[in-house]
C-alpha cells in the first residue's frame, strides 16, 4: 500500500475542501454577474475570503485570491519592491528568489535559520528595504526567527513579506500580529485544491496588479475567480488546525530516532511534519526512486524542480556541501497514518540494504 | 443550488457557462483518488497526474489545431491575455527592438485594454482602432495602422458583448505581411466557431475553460513554435510550463478543461444548430412581446448564441433586469456588471449613451432549453412593459 510522505509538494485534499470544491463546480454563475446565479457564486467567494482571513488573522477585504502561492508571492514582491531595495533569505523558494531578482541574499546559519546579525547589518547599510522571508522552509521545515526579524525590520523602516506557503495550517500563525506588510499562502499546501492561493495584505497596503483585467479582487487581480479552487481553499483553511498538525511531530521524531541519520536543520525549530534525511554515499534521486518502488512517496527537494538532478540549493546554503545531494525530504501529510514511522523505517532499511556498496 | 424547476432561466452564457456533466465526471477522480503534484515525476502518483495533464493538453491543442507543446496552461483568459500582450512586448523590448506600437481594438475585453495601458506606462505605444457600426474592424484601418512599424496586433475573435466574429484569418495575414505578431483573444470563440491556428496564421491565442462548459480558474495560451514566438513570463518560480508560467498545475481544473475541449471539438457543430434554433425561438417570442427592439452588431458574422438587444421605449436595461428576477441576462461584460457606466463596446459601435443603457446581452448556450427561452422571453417582455408603463406614468 502506498505511503504518501510528500506533503510539502502537495497535501492530500481534505474532505471538507473536496466537498466545497465540488459544490462550487455545480454553481453556474460568474461571481461578477449581478443576477441571482452570479450573487450565489459571489456568496461562496466571500465566504471563502472570510474563512481565509479568520484562519490567518487578517481582514477579509485585504485578502486577494490568486492562482496559487507562486503568483501570490510574485504579486506581493513585484508591487512592494517598487522604490525599495530587496533583501531575501538564501533558502527561499524559487518563486520568491525569481520575484526578488537582483536582491541582496541574506545568509542562513548551519541550522537553516536566518542569520539575524547579517540581517541587521544589511538593514542598517542603506535605503529602506523590502525583506522577503519564508515562515518555514519547504525542504527542511526550518522556521526562521520571525519575531526578531520583524522587530529588526520595524526598527529600520523596512517592509516584510512572508512566504507562509509551507507554514500555513501547520503551525499557528497570525499575519495581523506579525508586523509584515503581506503574506502568501497556497491552497493545495493546506489540503485545498490546486489552482488557488491568497495574498494577505496589511490594512491600507496598496498593491499594483500583475494580471490586469476586469476589476476583480478590488482591482488587484483580474480574471474570473477560480471558484471551485477558492471555495476549497476556504474550507481547507477552516479545517487546517495547527493543533492537529502538531500530532505529526512524534511520528517524524520516531523516524529520525530509529534511523539515526543526520537530519538537516534538526537543531532548529521546525514544522512538525518535515524531516530532511541524509544518507551518506547515496544520491538523493536514487533513494527516492528506490523508496518509490517500495510504495513510499518522498522527494529529493522541491517538487517544481523534480526531475532535474541537482544538489539542493537550500542545503548548500546551510553548508552541507556534498551532503546536499544525498538528502531526501520526508513530509508527513495531515492524514498520515498512525503507523507511518514503522512503515517508513522498514522501507528505508530495505532500500539502504540494497543501496549499500557491495564487496 | 436551487431546484431545476425554480432556477432562473440562464441566458448569460457569455459571462460563464455551466459545467458540462461530463466535465464534472472527468474531474471527479482528480478530486478523489489522486491529489499528487504533477511535477512530482519522481513517484508514481505524480507521474499519473502528469499524464492526465498531458492528455488534457492534447485535447486543448486539438481544439485549435495546435501541437500539445504549444499550449501553456494559465489561470484563465485574463491571465493568457496579459501574458501574450505584456510577455511579447517585454521580450521584444529586452531583445532591443525599436518597435513600440501595440495595435488593438476599442471593443476588446477590459483585460486587453488594461494590458496595453500597462504597456504604455512602460514606454510602448498602444493604438486603439475604432470598429464599424456593425462591430467589425475595417481591414483598411489595420493596414493603415501597420504602416508604422508595429510589435503586436491583438484582436478578439468573438466579441464578448455583441458576439460579432472578426475575420481573424484576414487580419492575421495583414499582420504577418507586415512582420508583426498576431494575438487573438478567443475566449468567446473557442468551442463556438472552428479555430485552426495554422490555417488562420495565428501566433498567440487565449482560451478560457469556463466559457466552454469547463471549470473556472483555468485557461491556456497558444504560443506558436514554428517560427517560435518568444515571451517574457508575467512571474517566475518553479519553472513549470517551460518557464512561461510557474506554479503548481491545478490537475482537476486542467483535466476538466481538457474534457471540455474534447467535447467542444466533437459537438461544436451540433451545439451551433441547436443553439441557433433556441435563439430564433427566443427572438420570435420577444418580437411578439417587445415590438421594435433592435439587435446590435453584424447579423451574419456572429456566434449563434449571442443577441445584443437595444430595448425601445426609453427604458433602462438594468431596471428591466431588476423587474425580471427569474431571468439571468446581463447589460454587458460580467466584470463590469456592477458598474453604472454604459458599455464602452456599444459606445464604440456608435450607440448613443441612452441606447447603450437600454441594451441587454443575451447568451444562449448548450444547456438552454426551449422552455427556458420561452420563460425568459415572456418574463422580459412583462418586465419591459412594466418599466415602460411606469416611465409613461411619471
Amino acid at each position: 500500500m502506498t505511503l504518501y510522505l510528500d506533503a510539502n509538494a502537495t497535501e492530500p485534499l481534505r474532505p471538507e475542501a473536496r466537498e466545497a470544491a465540488i459544490a462550487a463546480m455545480e454553481l453556474l454563475g460568474n461571481p461578477s454577474s449581478v443576477h441571482a446565479e452570479g450573487r450565489a457564486a459571489r456568496r461562496v467567494l466571500e465566504e471563502a475570503r472570510a474563512r481565509v482571513a479568520a484562519r490567518f488573522g487578517g481582514a477579509a477585504r485585504d485578502v486577494v485570491f490568486t492562482s496559487g502561492g507562486t503568483e501570490a508571492n510574485a504579486l506581493a514582491i513585484a508591487s512592494l519592491r517598487r522604490g525599495r531595495r530587496v533583501l531575501v533569505g538564501a533558502t527561499e523558494h524559487p518563486a520568491v528568489l525569481r520575484a526578488a531578482e537582483g536582491a541582496e541574499v541574506l545568509p542562513v546559519l548551519p541550522d537553516g535559520t536566518l542569520d539575524l546579525p547579517a540581517l541587521e547589518h544589511a538593514l542598517s547599510a542603506g535605503d529602506p528595504a523590502l525583506v522577503c522571508l519564508m515562515v518555514a522552509n519547504n525542504e527542511t521545515g526550518v522556521l526562521h526567527p520571525l519575531e526578531e526579524a520583524s522587530a529588526l525590520c520595524a526598527r529600520h523602516g523596512a517592509w516584510l513579506h512572508l512566504d507562509a506557503v509551507q507554514a500555513a495550517g501547520r503551525i499557528s500563525l497570525s499575519f495581523g500580529g506579525s508586523g509584515a506588510r503581506s503574506m502568501a499562502v497556497s491552497g493545495h499546501k493546506l489540503g485545498g485544491p490546486k489552482g488557488a492561493g491568497a495574498l494577505l495584505l496589511a490594512p491600507g497596503q496598496d498593491l499594483a496588479p500583475l494580471i490586469a483585467g476586469g476589476g476583480q479582487e478590488r482591482g488587484r487581480r483580474g480574471g474570473t475567480e477560480a471558484l471551485p479552487a477558492i471555495a476549497g481553499l476556504g474550507a481547507a483553511a477552516a479545517a487546517a488546525d495547527p493543533a492537529a498538525a502538531a500530532r505529526l511531530a512524534p511520528l517524524r521524531d520516531a523516524i529520525e530516532a530509529a534511523l539515526g541519520l543526520e537530519a538537516a536543520g534538526s537543531g532548529a525549530p521546525r514544522l512538525p511534519n518535515t524531516t530532511c534525511l541524509r544518507l551518506p554515499g547515496a544520491a538523493a534521486e536514487t533513494q527516492v526512486i528506490a523508496l518509490d518502488l517500495e510504495g513510499v512517496r518522498v522527494s529529493a527537494g522541491a517538487a517544481c524542480s523534480s526531475g532535474k538532478v541537482a544538489r539542493s540549493p537550500v542545503l548548500e546554503a546551510m553548508g552541507l556541501g556534498e551532503g546536499a545531494g544525498e538528502a531526501i525530504r520526508v513530509s508527513l501529510p495531515w492524514n498520515a497514518p498512525a503507523d507511518t514511522a514503522e512503515r517508513f523505517v522498514a522501507a528505508h532499511r530495505a532500500v539502504r540494504a540494497r543501496l549499500r556498496p557491495k564487496g | 443550488m436551487t431546484d431545476a424547476a425554480n432556477r432562473p432561466a440562464y441566458l448569460d452564457n457569455h459571462a460563464t457557462t455551466p459545467p458540462d456533466p461530463r466535465v464534472l465526471a472527468a474531474m471527479r477522480p482528480w478530486w478523489e483518488a489522486n491529489f499528487a503534484n504533477p511535477a512530482s515525476i519522481e513517484h508514481a502518483m505524480g507521474r499519473e497526474a502528469e499524464q492526465a495533464v498531458e492528455a488534457a493538453r492534447g485535447h486543448v491543442a486539438a481544439l485549435i489545431g495546435a501541437e500539445p507543446r504549444e499550449v501553456v496552461f494559465t489561470s484563465g483568459a485574463t491571465e493568457s491575455n496579459n501574458l501574450a500582450i505584456k510577455g511579447a512586448a517585454r521580450f521584444a523590448a529586452g531583445q532591443g527592438t525599436d518597435r513600440r506600437r501595440v495595435v488593438t481594438l476599442a471593443t476588446e475585453h477590459k483585460c486587453v485594454l488594461e494590458s496595453v495601458r500597462d504597456l504604455a506606462a512602460e514606454g510602448f505605444e498602444p493604438v486603439l482602432l475604432p470598429v464599424r457600426p456593425d462591430g467589425l474592424l475595417d481591414p483598411e484601418a489595420l493596414r493603415g495602422a501597420l504602416s508604422v512599424p508595429t510589435l503586436l496586433v491583438s484582436v478578439m475573435a468573438v466579441n464578448n458583448e455583441t458576439g460579432v466574429v472578426q475575420d481573424i484569418a484576414a487580419l492575421a495575414a495583414l499582420a504577418r505581411g507586415a512582420g508583426v505578431l498576431f494575438h487573438t483573444d478567443a475566449a468567446q470563440a473557442a468551442g463556438r466557431i472552428p479555430l485552426d491556428v495554422a490555417a488562420m496564421g495565428l501566433d498567440l491565442v487565449s482560451l478560457s475553460a469556463h466559457k466552454l462548459y469547463g471549470p473556472k480558474g483555468i485557461g491556456a495560451l497558444y504560443v506558436r513554435r514554428r517560427p517560435r514566438v518568444r515571451l517574457a513570463p508575467l512571474f517566475s518560480g518553479g519553472g513549470q510550463e517551460r518557464g512561461l508560467r510557474s506554479g503548481t498545475m491545478a490537475t482537476p481544473l486542467v483535466v476538466g478543461f481538457g474534457e471540455a475541449a474534447r467535447i467542444a471539438r466533437l459537438e461544436m457543430a451540433l451545439d451551433e444548430g441547436r443553439i441557433a434554433g433556441q435563439r430564433d425561438r427566443f427572438l420570435a417570442a420577444l418580437e411578439a412581446g417587445i415590438p421594435g427592439f433592435r439587435v446590435n452588431g453584424d447579423r451574419a458574422s456572429r456566434v449563434a448564441g449571442n443577441l445584443n438587444i437595444t430595448l425601445p421605449g426609453g427604458v433602462d436595461a438594468q431596471a428591466v433586469m431588476a423587474a425580471a428576477p427569474g431571468v439571468c441576462v446581463s447589460t454587458g461584460s460580467a466584470c463590469s456588471s456592477a458598474s453604472v457606466e454604459p458599455s464602452y463596446v456599444l459606445r464604440a459601435l456608435g450607440l448613443p449613451e441612452a441606447e447603450a443603457r437600454a441594451t441587454l446581452r443575451i447568451g444562449i448556450g448548450r444547456f438552454t432549453s426551449p422552455a427556458e427561452v420561452d420563460r425568459a422571453a415572456a418574463e422580459l417582455s412583462r418586465a419591459w412593459d412594466g418599466v415602460r408603463r411606469q416611465l409613461a406614468a411619471e
